[in-house]
């Protein structure tokens, strides 16, 4: 190999990870991840805490929260919704239109009752959502989340492993962001507050 | 779930399923053409053929796709077998005469003609380049490792199927170019003592970029507490056997490879060395007494 091809070959090599260095994640201060175009956007068919079946379409025209958790967990699921619900504080009147989508990812016990006391609690904004194990899989596929049931103890209680991002949809029903795990209420307040304009 | 369901896909993939039939399909079709022509193919070739494609395809379409979307060392574990193992043996069971001979005629001519082959002779000679290969090799490892592309790939769909797809064709590509005989390379064959060179070139970085994950104090890749782990483990205990699957088990592929090309040097060596014996021989055998 003459040193002419060498050069050609490491150029090439260069270009192309310049190239594909193009697909780096743009990263938002503050636990929010940018993923417009990376997550699918809102669909599913599941029941909400009345007992009607309600799809993404329900849910048009509304900033969306998506959020995997169960009603018996003892920590971040409740740390979590709380801190939506005080993000949602932060936005006064428009926190209307906003909806935070709780999909319950232990339907055995969340049955819709269950649910409906759960969501309640943290506000009028807060859905509470169940399927069918089909309908809990398509969904938990869609967003490639996972959850795992560990192994109950001598009372029968049990607790869920599962995904701790919430999943952010503007109006249109596109993803947008993700939350980390931790993301401060006013810093969730302001990236809800430029989605409601549009932006 | 019942036992069965294991085997099904976690997320099916029309393409990945049409290639692996296709692909199985042509080399059937080409074990019966050879079998009724040429006579016997010695059973380990199609078994160690078999198996690299049955790896490759588990990885991609059985609920292991799950676990390694959802578990770090089990990803890596993923890679593996589609960068690594899976390819190798591909390339081991020398499958091109099979394969060739489960062409139909048309299709071959068809690949024959020069407005196919002349491109498709290109791109192959580009790839096989002897500083290209092992830099892409190395470089997609690097590449889709790096936190915040590691992330894309973990939350997109079509991202991870362009990752995935990407190791198991490089890996064919690249372990072609150290372990196919030169006889089989054709024109574009590379020299053994080249081999060696760039199997140990490419075990370095390899190393480095194990031992950094393995040996890092903090998680280097936030997707897996986001989209939540397969089962309960801590994330570090997760990265770090991560990161030795990518240090130990992917160098000692280089190691391998190396075995595989002595192979091949003694291999040469053993026939040339008949070739010369025979002449001799005829020589001696023409000379009167």
């Amino acid at each position: 190999m003459s040193p002419r091809h060498a050069l050609r070959a490491m150029l090439v090599s260069a270009a192309l990870g310049l190239a594909l260095g193009g697909c780096v994640q743009r990263r938002l201060p503050d636990h929010m991840i940018d993923v417009s175009g990376l997550v699918a956007p809102l669909a599913f068919h599941l029941t909400d805490q009345n007992g009607q079946p309600v799809s993404a379409a329900d849910y048009r025209g509304d900033v969306v929260l998506l959020y995997f958790g169960y009603t018996h967990c003892p920590d971040a699921c409740p740390t979590t919704l709380a801190t939506l619900a005080d993000a949602l504080a932060h936005l006064g009147p428009q926190a209307k239109q906003v909806r935070v989508l709780f999909v319950t990812v232990d339907p055995r016990r969340d049955s819709t009752a269950v649910l409906k006391q759960y969501v309640n609690d943290f506000g009028p904004q807060f859905v509470g959502l169940r399927g069918t194990h089909e309908q809990l899989t398509r969904v938990i596929k869609r967003y490639r989340v996972s959850y795992h049931y560990e192994k109950p103890d001598a009372s029968g209680a049990y607790e869920v492993d599962h995904s701790s991002a919430v999943f952010i949809f503007a109006r249109n029903g596109q993803a947008r962001l993700l939350a980390q795990e931790g993301a401060p209420a006013s810093v969730l307040a302001a990236d809800l507050h430029q989605l409601l304009r549009g932006a | 779930m019942s036992d069965l369901a294991y085997l099904l896909p976690w997320q099916f993939s029309p393409t990945a399923c049409a290639v692996f039939a296709l692909t199985l399909a042509l080399y059937v079709r080409g074990l019966v053409a050879l079998r009724r022509t040429s006579g016997a193919i010695r059973w380990w070739r199609p078994a160690v053929f078999l198996l690299g494609l049955a790896l490759n395809y588990a990885v991609m379409q059985t609920y292991f796709d799950f676990l390694a979307q959802h578990m770090f060392w089990i990803h890596r574990l993923q890679h593996l077998i589609l960068h690594h193992i899976g390819p190798a043996l591909l390339v081991l069971s020398a499958p091109v005469p099979v394969l060739r001979a489960g062409i139909p005629e048309p299709t071959w001519r068809w690949l024959c003609r020069p407005g196919v082959r002349v491109p498709l002779g290109r791109l192959w000679r580009a790839l096989q380049h002897p500083v290209l290969a092992p830099v892409l090799f190395v470089g997609l490892i690097y590449f889709w490792l790096t936190p915040s592309i590691h992330l894309t790939a973990m939350l997109d769909q079509r991202r991870y199927l362009l990752m995935n797809w990407s190791m198991l064709i490089d890996g064919i590509l690249f372990w072609w170019l150290m372990l196919a005989p030169r006889e089989a390379q054709g024109a574009s064959a590379l020299g053994y003592g080249m081999r060696c060179i760039i199997l140990t070139a490419v075990a370095m970085p390899q190393i480095a970029l194990g031992a950094y994950i393995a040996l890092s104090a903090k998680p280097l890749f936030d997707v897996y507490a986001l989209c939540g782990r397969a089962w309960a483990i801590s994330p570090m205990l997760d990265q770090q056997i991560g990161g030795l699957l990518t240090w130990i088990p992917a160098a000692m592929m280089s190691a391998v490879g190396g075995i595989v090309v002595l192979h091949h040097v003694l291999a040469e060596e053993r026939r040339s060395g008949a070739r010369a014996a025979r002449q001799t021989s005829d020589a001696s055998a023409r000379v009167p007494a």
